[in-house]
């Protein structure tokens, strides 16, 4: 069933032709740092040493079968001068308040968001956070229009699905309150169909609108009446059925599903038309191919060509099927796949906004000091999330149904993330965030410890290692040694040049470890340390992961 | 939240890879006409400041003639014969490294002059610590962590970078050829300067090339983004506008590669001759810091510390002859300098080893080309502690460039410089 992508056919790079055949390259720094980069926000540099010591596979085991509790909910870190909110005390969980109004509503919407930027912040070693972004951006709800509560519960359910099976979750977000208010699900009734969920459900979160997809209006007609009946519960926030409003006619599809009919069902038995339904949408090979790119898409490289739909997400989409759409083994086959690691695919990747930012909070290992109070650590991670709404990413609320247009919109894909607005905004964000970390007010500040994180080099003492290491940890690609040496010269040594600037670094970071209480020549050191790395963050080669 | 706090705390100095601004430039939109501030902005004058990395061997520089003996004695194995010297006129004997002929008949025509034995009192000898009072203009003791430049645009160019580009400063206030912008461009919040970081990146701009393999994945994802950092940057279309008002500059410049200050020089004069209104650049040539083997034995006029000397003299020297030929030599004046000069007594492997105080050149037609000071009075025996005592404070000559060259009143000058500093008399 492989089939060429006419638009796709102008692509210029080369394809890359390596398959899903298990990775038996050798296993570096390097290859864990592009796992950790693709699967994390961020790879921390004491992650990438650990990982380097394992194999690929149990690597990747770690980041998908490591079992996780569900996160502490989100609690009242918003009281403020101008509001108290009445009903949940500071420092308490808000979640479970359905009713939520005018200010009280968009303090907890922020204090969402705020704890969702710090579950990827604070992460541990799996992929669960990068899926959760993945699924938010394919069954989108957006945060303002469904309210804290119900986006609490949707932002549960992702987390709780994020590495279980595929189907179950379309189940559960077809049902869901958040998603049943967002696409108008709660008001399609049998006297007044509402055709929005239905559409969707095949066009954006199953058989998509690929090549491969045939469905008809008739389809999307007859999918509607099956889901009718299911509303909110306004008491309780949850969906409930309700028998009365749901369609117990017949519904017949086209061809495309083998001109399948749902019989109608009556009461409460009603219900389990859904369940036919989706057995019926999962039937199709078009499902597991259109979720396989989008997979593709997040973790590998935007462009699917003919080699690539061929070589990786026809028998990706196979192992999907087989395993009756349990995300997993997907994960896995890619993630350990020859493929994964090709150079060819290492840095093809622009960041997102929370990539960039989240990433480089943890690539810099910025530490919060352990007495942190819940309502300073939340001032600080705010910035983060902040930054990454300015960026075009606010998180919770992707701009419409489809997601973010960096994951969907041809040709540009995640070029889309970069423009005249948003490229100075990054870099003069990790600039700040080198020079004077990230801020709320004079006292709440989490900083980079600049020294520290050039001791991560393999030595420091010497400049041309120091670069190079550095690029290392930060890029996912090296520079020219011309450009290494100019930076040497003009940034580290200002000028200095020949042997005798290299000496001079040299006694200058012997002397601060020798005596760490003298200022000047901890200044010199810093000094020197800030403006490296304010120039390579600010090169576009950090943008790329 | 102050505006000042406010900047500190959303962005830091910033510094301009592939000639990026850091800046959004929505940010910019409706900015006001009158930001400028009455001082200092209404003339035409430009400082081109020239950084010679390392610390130049000053008394291998400048020869003390008239102390030829203890010259000779202090440093035998790379004195400079005296016959050799190119010498200057003033009220003693004084004479150039023979390397420096074309500085030399600089100086001649009055176009060119000397400051001698410049410095400050506690001189630091570290590399490091020194560029950084020289560039922040601080005491030797005191940290300061603004550039004396940028407390300068400060002054002239409030609330910069909200309020620009405006249409009273459409261009960027300092340019530094190189990749970082210098610590000397550092305001109070932000870095005032702009990096063009190097000729390549500036020709490239100009001629919209790019280095990048776009065959590749990660390739054609850089070429993106350089492309889109390029167009984002209002002021790289300022600079490549001016570059090609000028089509022609002077055909004697020093072959391209040969003479990387010659290099950065030329694309200056370029850029002012293009119209831009910048009013600092600064430009660099490495290579002074010179501990072993800084000349070559068989003729001391030749050698490492030549090879330099020459580059100065003959970037200088270009640089001059295109600005007249450009018609813009008359708004320009340059000063070099250097984070210190050596020790007098020369070291057994035919170098010298860090110093203090040491000459200053300047340049312009409208400066007063004379030699400002006396040659450094050395010492009959000199041990390789001794040092040349510094006649002139280094923050005099900012002080002198900033009222009498860019028009700064006392008051303000005092206010960039947190103190007096008498006057020299250059301009």
């Amino acid at each position: 069933m492989a089939y060429t992508h006419a638009k796709y056919a102008q692509s210029k790079t080369p394809p890359v032709n390596s398959g899903l055949k298990p990775f038996k390259g050798k296993w570096t720094e390097a290859e864990a740092r592009h796992l950790l980069k693709r699967t994390q926000f961020g790879a921390k540099p004491a992650d990438v040493k650990d990982f380097a010591r394992l194999s690929v596979a149990q690597c990747v085991s770690i980041l998908i079968n490591t079992a996780e509790p569900a996160p502490l909910p989100p609690v009242n870190d918003y009281n403020d001068i101008n509001f108290t909110d009445p009903d949940v005390p500071a420092g308490e969980t808000w979640v479970n308040v359905v009713k939520s109004v005018g200010t009280q509503n968009f303090k907890r919407q922020n204090s969402l968001k705020i704890w969702w930027t710090g579950q990827m912040l604070f992460q541990s070693r799996t992929i669960r956070e990068k899926m959760v972004v993945f699924l938010h951006n394919h069954f989108v709800t957006e945060t303002r229009i469904v309210g804290s509560y119900m986006a609490y519960q949707y932002n549960a359910l992702l987390r709780d699905h994020a590495l279980g099976n595929f189907k179950t979750l379309v189940k559960q977000i077809s049902i869901n309150a958040a998603m049943l208010r967002y696409l108008n699900g709660a008001q399609n009734t049998k006297k007044a169909p509402d055709e929005n969920y239905a559409r969707e459900l095949q066009e954006l979160f199953t058989v998509g609108k690929g090549p491969g997809s045939h469905y008809t209006e008739a389809d999307v007609k007859a999918a509607a009446k099956v889901l009718t009946g299911y509303t909110i519960n306004n008491t309780t926030g949850t969906y409930q059925f309700v028998p009365d409003k749901h369609d117990e006619g017949d519904k017949s599809f086209s061809a495309f599903y083998n001109n399948h009919v749902i019989h109608g069902r009556k009461g409460k038995e009603g219900e389990q038309e859904l369940d036919e339904l989706l057995d019926m949408i999962f039937a199709k090979e078009e499902v597991s191919c259109f979720i396989c790119r989008k997979l593709y898409r997040f973790f590998v490289y935007h462009h699917i060509d003919e080699h690539t739909e061929k070589n990786i997400i026809v028998p990706l989409a196979q192992t999907f099927r087989k395993s009756n759409y349990e995300i997993k083994p997907v994960l896995q086959q890619l993630l350990q796949s020859t493929h994964f690691y090709d150079m060819a695919n290492r840095g093809g990747i622009i960041k997102s906004p929370l990539d960039f930012a989240a990433g480089m909070y943890r690539e810099f290992d910025i530490q919060l000091s352990k007495d942190i109070d819940i309502v300073s650590k939340s001032r600080i991670v705010q910035r983060i999330y902040q930054f990454a709404a300015t960026t075009q990413q606010n998180i919770g609320d992707p701009p419409n149904v489809a997601g973010w247009p960096s994951w969907y919109q041809e040709p540009l894909y995640d070029k889309l993330w970069i423009n005249s607005d948003t490229y100075p905004k990054r870099s003069r964000f990790a600039i700040s965030v080198i020079q004077q970390g990230i801020n709320f007010q004079e006292n709440c500040i989490a900083r980079v410890d600049i020294i520290e994180f050039a001791k991560k080099t393999s030595d420091p003492s010497q400049p041309d290692v120091l670069i190079n290491d550095s690029i290392q940890l930060l890029y996912p690609c090296n520079l020219s040694e011309t450009e290494r040496t100019q930076i040497k010269n003009s940034i580290l040594l200002t000028n200095m040049q020949g042997n005798m600037g290299d000496h001079y670094w040299t006694q200058a970071w012997l002397q601060m470890l020798q005596k760490p209480d003298d200022k000047t020549i901890r200044n010199n050191v810093l000094n020197r340390l800030n403006n490296l790395y304010k120039y390579l963050v600010s090169l576009p080669q950090y943008q790329l992961c | 939240m102050k505006r000042r706090d406010f900047l500190k705390n959303t962005a830091a100095g910033v510094l301009l890879p592939y000639l990026l601004n850091g800046f959004s430039l929505k940010a910019f939109a409706g900015t006001s006409l009158m930001h400028a501030a009455s001082y200092g902005a209404d003339n035409d004058h430009i400082l081109v400041l020239v950084q010679l990395s390392g610390g130049n061997d000053g008394l291998n520089t400048v020869i003390p003639i008239s102390q030829y003996s203890a010259y000779q004695a202090a440093r035998s194995n790379i004195a400079l014969p005296e016959n050799k010297l190119l010498s200057l006129s003033g009220t003693e004997q004084t004479g150039l490294h023979p390397a420096m002929a074309s500085m030399h008949q600089l100086m001649k025509e009055g176009k060119a002059g000397i400051i001698q034995a410049v410095g400050y009192p506690q001189p630091n000898f570290s590399h490091f610590r020194s560029s950084d009072i020289w560039m922040t203009g601080s005491d030797s003791a005191k940290i300061i962590t603004t550039g004396w430049a940028g407390r300068y645009l400060d002054q002239v160019y409030p609330e910069f970078p909200e309020k620009y580009p405006s249409t009273v400063m459409p261009d960027p206030l300092a340019i530094q050829v190189g990749s970082i912008v210098s610590e000397t461009f550092m305001g109070p919040a932000y870095n005032m300067g702009l990096a063009i970081s190097n000729p390549t990146s500036f020709y490239n701009l100009v001629e919209g090339k790019s280095e990048i393999d776009k065959s590749t994945r990660l390739g054609e994802q850089l070429d993106y983004l350089q492309n889109v950092s390029v167009k984002t940057d209002q002021y790289s279309t300022v600079i490549k506008t001016a570059a090609t008002k000028v089509p022609k500059q002077y055909s004697q410049y020093p072959a391209q590669g040969t003479n990387a200050l010659a290099d950065q020089l030329k694309i200056v004069a370029r850029l002012i001759a293009g119209g831009l209104q910048t009013k600092i650049y600064l430009v660099s040539l490495g290579g002074f810091d010179i501990h072993s083997s800084q000349v070559i034995s068989k003729d001391t006029t030749t050698g490492t510390h030549a090879v330099v000397l020459k580059k100065l003299s003959d970037a200088v020297y270009a640089f001059m002859k295109d600005l007249d030929y450009l018609k813009v030599g008359d708004k320009v004046m340059g000063v070099t300098f250097s984070e210190f000069g050596r020790r007098i007594r020369s070291n057994a492997s035919g170098g010298t080893d860090h110093g203090a105080a040491a000459p200053v050149f300047y340049f312009g037609n409208k400066v007063k080309g004379t030699i400002v000071g006396k040659n450094p009075t050395l010492p009959e025996h000199a041990t390789e502690n001794d040092n040349i005592a510094m006649q002139h404070d280094f923050r005099s000559l900012y002080a002198t460039l900033l009222q009498q060259w860019l028009k700064l009143s006392p008051a303000q000058s005092e206010q960039v410089l947190y103190g007096k500093f008498p006057l020299l008399p250059i301009v």
